[in-house]
């Protein structure tokens, strides 16, 4: 026993109030007898008086109190596998919890806006389908709508709708590997197998009609390369018949699996304040209850005329991320039911033989054909001087293409606002004081997709 | 860049000369009325406006306040030998509330290419004012970590700006053993 006291003498003055029943008398001296009260007098008034000092201070951390073996800086990637490509994350530790982060970047550049400037505007969607290779036909949206702008021209009804079909099947395809992906990282490997099964399936839809399975180059100025291929209304259908039984079994997966629930639930919470200040878009800002769809409150290619809901989340977590994901599945395969079966008749790009290329058989007899067929493929069509920012929904969140013209046949400027890029910007908020195993769950939720970040 | 100061190209002439419209959304019209000295214009149905760069945090502060509650992109055209001020920061805001976009453009000097960060308005103006000096070389005045983003940490030059040749540059590798 003097052992322990003599131990307890040297430690602060706050540990010593809990050894005032011992034998030796503590410290800290009062009249009254009682321990709790003394303990509970002690903390009140302690705390009533940094309240008045204006000293209360929650979410910093605080470093010169430790010592240096208690605060460890850890370094994740770039090469991990469950950082979705090429990711760095300097991490700093406290045991077991993370106290600050730092994302390092650029390990993936390669320099996609300065080669968008010597590359022609109907070049441009192969350079742009390279960003966000999950949604690449979101970029070629986005990019093609920028250039429409500044020519001035509106695409036919029918591109309009392949259009929307094409984009929503991408969205559902890139948050299909999201959720492979995310149950992957935390331990469903089933998951992976199944997500990226159904994404095939529709990746093979891809390939049937622009020919490549990502990086399509399939949308582009004035409108779409090719049209729908013979009995793609089989293949959509079955698409559309097959996922929702499949999101089914996903959720006897993972909804009905405890373990999920419990590595998601409350895990990587993130405010709608944060949210907005920060500029997170997407399903990230959705989960924390922000109804905000830029399809809905900048409708374009007609996204307006269909029907469809925004899902949100309450708490801002992954699993409310998760779930939003799968239900806006759900939302994507009824607009791609709706595109499909008002599927207008006529052209699939406009009637501008100084945007898109005559058709093939037209070449052969007409010589203007041929010209305006030359002329397009060597230097490209001119755009007007002016510049513009357009922003579509991708699956990540605002994907926006700031795009300027000097009225040559080439871009002066093009800038993707790229939603990976600024949703990485949420990292150090969502995993500060959190635990280390969490981390994983984070990123895969955030679902960022490297090419978008670096470009 | 001394070639910018010698060149009068008649862009700057040119857009001087239409008379200043004030917006049609409420929210912005207040925000004009409020502050008088910014050039307001249309630019494909999008509202746009110039501001100074001296005056960029305190318009900057005034559209956070009118709802502009979130900032959609920060980036920089660079105007080499196309007009008489080099660089143009271009920062699109966006109002959730009120379901409108502004695009706020700043000229900047070539030769002393430095603007106020918007980092303290909003915060994630972060990573873009990185990428943009890490790109364009602008220097953001108050930025709480202005380092490259994208680049190696000791790459020369700036890649965007227009007088960085395509693919001139041996490819550099970052020292493996720096830690910052």
């Amino acid at each position: 026993m003097s052992e322990e006291t003599t131990q307890l003498e040297e430690v602060p003055e706050v540990v010593d109030l809990w050894v005032s029943g011992t034998e030796e008398p503590a410290a800290w001296e009062t009249g009254s007898t009682d321990e709790g009260a003394q303990k509970m007098a002690w903390t009140e008034s302690e705390a009533r008086l940094r309240e008045q000092l204006g000293t209360v201070v929650e979410d910093d951390f605080d470093l010169s109190g430790l010592a240096d073996d208690e605060r460890m800086i850890v370094n994740m990637g770039p090469q991990h596998p469950s950082t979705h490509g090429v990711l760095r994350l300097q991490i700093e530790l406290e045991g077991e919890i993370i106290r600050r982060t730092k994302p390092v970047i650029g390990y993936l550049h390669t320099g996609m806006e300065k080669t968008a400037e010597t590359l022609t505007f109907l070049q441009g969607p192969t350079n742009v389908t390279r960003m966000d290779y999950l949604a690449p036909l979101n970029n070629e949206l986005c990019y093609s709508l920028a250039v429409e702008r500044l020519l001035g021209i509106e695409v036919p009804e029918r591109a309009a709708t392949i259009r929307v079909l094409m984009t929503e099947l991408n969205r559902v395809s890139s948050h299909l590997v999201a959720l492979a992906t995310n149950g992957m990282d935390i331990g469903a490997l089933s998951m992976m197998i199944y997500g990226i099964r159904e994404r095939e399936m529709i990746l093979d839809f891809f390939e049937k009609t622009s020919g490549l399975r990502m990086n399509h180059n399939y949308i582009r100025p004035g409108g779409v390369a090719a049209d729908l291929p013979p009995g793609w209304r089989a293949d959509v259908t079955r698409i559309l018949e097959t996922l929702p039984r499949r999101l089914d079994q996903y959720d006897d997966l993972l909804e009905n699996n405890p373990i999920w629930v419990e590595r998601t639930k409350g895990v990587g919470v993130i405010t709608a304040e944060e949210c907005r200040a920060y500029a997170i878009t997407g399903p990230t800002l959705r989960s924390t209850g922000v109804a905000w769809d830029l399809r809905k409150a900048f409708p374009y290619s007609g996204i307006e005329q269909y029907e469809f809901d925004v899902p949100v989340g309450t708490r801002g977590d992954v699993y409310d991320r998760y779930r939003i994901r799968v239900e806006e599945i759900n939302q994507s395969l009824g607009i791609v039911r709706q595109a499909m079966e008002r599927m207008p008749k006529g052209d699939y790009r406009v009637d501008d033989r100084k945007v898109t290329p005559p058709p093939r058989g037209r070449i052969d007899e007409s010589m203007e054909a041929l010209i305006h067929h030359f002329k397009l493929f060597t230097e490209g069509f001119k755009v007007p001087a002016g510049e513009t920012y357009v922003a579509v929904e991708s699956p990540r969140g605002e994907l926006g293409c700031y795009l300027v013209s000097e009225g040559d046949g080439k871009p002066w400027r093009m800038h993707t606002r790229a939603p990976s890029f600024y949703n990485l910007q949420s990292l150090p908020i969502m995993m500060a004081d959190s635990l280390l195993a969490d981390t994983i769950a984070t990123i895969a939720s955030l679902d960022p997709v490297m090419g978008d970040v670096d470009r | 860049m001394s070639e910018t100061t010698t060149e009068t190209p008649d862009e700057t002439v040119e857009e001087s000369a239409p008379a200043p419209v004030l917006p049609d959304h409420p929210v912005l019209r207040g925000l004009a009325e409020a502050f008088a000295g910014a050039e307001w214009s249309v630019s494909h149905g999008q509202d746009v406006v110039t501001v100074e760069a001296d005056r960029l945090l305190e318009f900057a502060t005034a559209a956070r306040d009118a709802g502009f509650e979130t900032i959609s992109d920060i980036t920089v055209v660079d105007w080499f030998r196309k007009r008489r001020v080099r660089f143009e920061l271009v920062v699109n805001l966006l109002s959730m509330q009120h379901v409108v976009r502004l695009r706020i453009l700043v000229p900047i000097h070539g030769d002393d290419p430095t603007v106020p960060s918007l980092c303290s308005v909003w915060p994630g103006a972060n990573y873009a004012e990185r990428e943009a000096f890490d790109m364009f070389g602008v220097v953001f005045d108050g930025h709480p970590d202005l380092t490259r983003i994208l680049m190696p940490d000791d790459w020369e030059g700036y890649p965007l700006r227009k007088d960085q040749a395509v693919g001139s540059v041996p490819v550099q590798f970052k020292d493996s053993h720096k830690v910052d």
